[in-house]
């Protein structure tokens, strides 16, 4: 059946696997239906799986053009970068680990291989090879293409998760008239200390909060980076007319600040509570002396 | 939300007499020329008038830089000397966030979160001992 | 697919009415690439100390504001050019509390604490230029970084 001419000037490998991708392509396209991958992305009909398969072997065919089958950033994959992200993520959401859907995209290997055997069976058994290996090593970039448009997915993902989840475990709690307290819990980054910062004094604008305090007896550590953070947002609130009470400092973290050398100067108060009272007492005595200055 | 920007403040800036305060409302994007003006005029009332305290709004700035930073750090000295004491009321938390980034906490700046939290604050303040009275306390 | 129009833009500074013009361009171009109102507030307190220091100590120069994109992420880069007399002890003039011109020695310090990357190129007698840039989404270098 193929007409493949035998004697003459043998084509380059990368060149073969292009003549080889064009002329199967309506094969692989059915054979890839078949598979897995396809079978369970592409539910809706099978002509649907073969034409989604087609993109992928003509992209293939423009990446073995370009005799770029090495290069994962060959301009030939751009083409199909999205549609094997919208399957690896599929898949994802089947419930497949990461290494799962990449031996699913191995299998697509198997197939075409066999195809191309049986087209160079006239072939030189070191043509065959050659074109063997550039087929192999172009169907390997394929697969990296696909995990690397999955990976990046999954990696936007879960930097979205994480900024969610880090402004969810930033409360700002109004504790009395005037008080606000933010408990903080967990390690304190760059990127979540400027949320806490942020968070707390907007609650401190709208509450109108004299009083905030800064709960740590949830944060496992303070470092001096920690305790940066900590003295950024105590001169920040204090700028805007707020003051700012530190409590929840734990005995094993007070003798870490001592050792450390670090100057927190600020309030600090053994539990919420007492920090609390502190700033009940402090708007408590205003009160009362703004009381008795009308009278 | 910033896209319709006030225009540039330019010459004098008001100050407000309200009893034994001085208001001064910043607004918008300051000159660098209007800020040692109204640094100039504040000490120039003050003497005249011989308040016990200014207060000043910048809830309207969108930024403080370390040339502002300075003036109203000065306008709080100046007033000191002149017996007066300055409030700074009503700063942002973006513009508070920047500040302290910068490195300027403005230790000798007395702040309040608004105006009417300012005018209290001066209220409640014992006046600033003239000197030669006998030295109060104030924290 | 993202229109840098208003945001690419070369501004004069030969005076203080200037610093309030790359101040409010500073911020449009900020707000239109979505920085955050805090990152927009102190890359544009960032521009105002550059700015500054291109017209007291430069004598005049130029802001020239560009918009970046680097591995999917968008920044905004802002460069001040003077013809002045340079700057001759760059460690010095990077330490805060270091002031040749009154000041309280924070601009140049300060601005970098402000902004992702930094990078300043002067000589004695062949004027300074300070680049400086900022990422949409991008924490605050912690200070011992700096």
């Amino acid at each position: 059946m193929p007409e493949h001419e035998a004697d003459g000037q043998l084509a380059t490998p990368t060149d073969e696997v292009r003549d080889f991708l064009h002329r199967r392509r309506e094969q692989i396209a059915q054979r890839w239906a078949d598979e897995p991958l396809f079978r369970t992305v592409f539910t809706v009909s099978r002509d649907e799986a073969v034409e989604a398969g087609k993109v992928i072997v003509d992209a293939l065919a423009q990446v073995a053009d370009s005799g770029q089958v090495e290069d994962p950033d060959a301009a030939g994959f751009s083409a199909v970068r999205e549609q094997l992200g919208r399957m690896g993520a599929a898949r994802s959401r089947a419930g497949l680990s990461n290494t799962q859907i990449s031996s699913e995209l191995a299998a697509l290997r198997p197939p075409v291989e066999n195809l191309l055997a049986a087209d160079l069976e006239q072939a030189p058994p070191e043509h065959l090879r050659a074109c063997s290996t550039a087929l192999t090593v172009l169907m390997g970039t394929l697969r990296l293409v696909a995990m690397q448009t999955a990976l990046s997915e999954w990696q936007a993902l879960s930097d979205r998760q994480r900024m969610q989840l880090m402004e969810v475990a930033t409360p700002v709690i109004r504790l009395w008239d005037g008080i606000v307290a933010v408990p903080l819990i967990g390690t304190l980054d760059s990127a979540r200390s400027q949320i806490v910062m942020e968070t707390l004094l907007n609650a401190v604008v709208e509450q109108h909060a004299r009083f905030a305090i800064l709960d740590i007896t949830g944060v496992p550590t303070v470092d001096s980076l920690v305790a940066q953070h900590l003295m950024k947002t105590v001169a920040a609130a204090r700028l805007m007319g707020a003051e700012c009470i530190v409590s929840g400092i734990r005995p094993a973290i007070a003798q870490t600040i001592v050792h450390l050398g670090l100057d927190l100067d600020v309030i600090t108060r053994a539990s919420l509570a007492d920090a609390l009272g502190y700033a009940l007492h402090q708007l408590g005595a205003d009160i009362v002396n703004s009381g008795a200055g009308q009278r | 939300m910033n896209d319709a920007h006030p225009r540039p403040v330019t010459g004098h800036v008001p100050v407000l007499r309200l009893g034994d305060v001085l208001l001064v409302t910043l607004q918008g994007d300051l000159h660098d020329s209007t800020a040692q003006q109204l640094q100039q005029d504040l000490s120039e009332t003050i003497s005249r008038t011989g308040v016990r305290g200014v207060l000043i709004d910048i809830s309207g700035v969108e930024i403080v830089d370390s040339f502002l930073g300075r003036v109203l750090a000065e306008i709080a000295a100046q007033s000191k000397l002149l017996a007066a004491r300055t409030v700074v009321a009503g700063m942002r938390p973006a513009v508070a966030i920047t500040l302290v980034e910068l490195g300027l906490t403005l230790p000798g700046l007395s702040t309040a979160l608004s105006t009417e939290a300012g005018m209290e604050l001066l209220a409640r303040q014992a006046p600033v001992p003239r000197p030669g009275s006998p030295r109060q306390e104030s924290p | 697919m993202h229109t840098a129009a208003g945001v690419e833009a070369c501004l004069p500074i030969r005076s203080d009415m200037d610093l309030v013009w790359v101040r409010q361009h500073v911020r449009q171009a900020a707000a239109r690439l979505g920085f955050g109102l805090v990152d927009q507030t102190k890359l544009v307190t960032a521009a105002s100390e550059l700015a500054r220091n291109t017209l007291v100590h430069g004598g005049g120069g130029q802001m020239e504001a560009t918009q970046v994109g680097r591995a999917g992420a968008q920044g905004l880069r802002l460069a001040f050019t003077d013809e002045g007399p340079g700057i001759a002890d760059l460690d010095l003039a990077l330490s805060d509390g270091y002031t040749s011109g009154g000041g309280l020695g924070m601009g140049l310090s300060g601005a970098r604490r402000l902004v992702h990357d930094f990078d300043i190129d002067t000589a004695p007698g062949s004027g300074t230029t300070v680049r400086v840039t900022c990422w949409v989404g991008r924490p605050p270098r912690p200070r011992e970084e700096v």
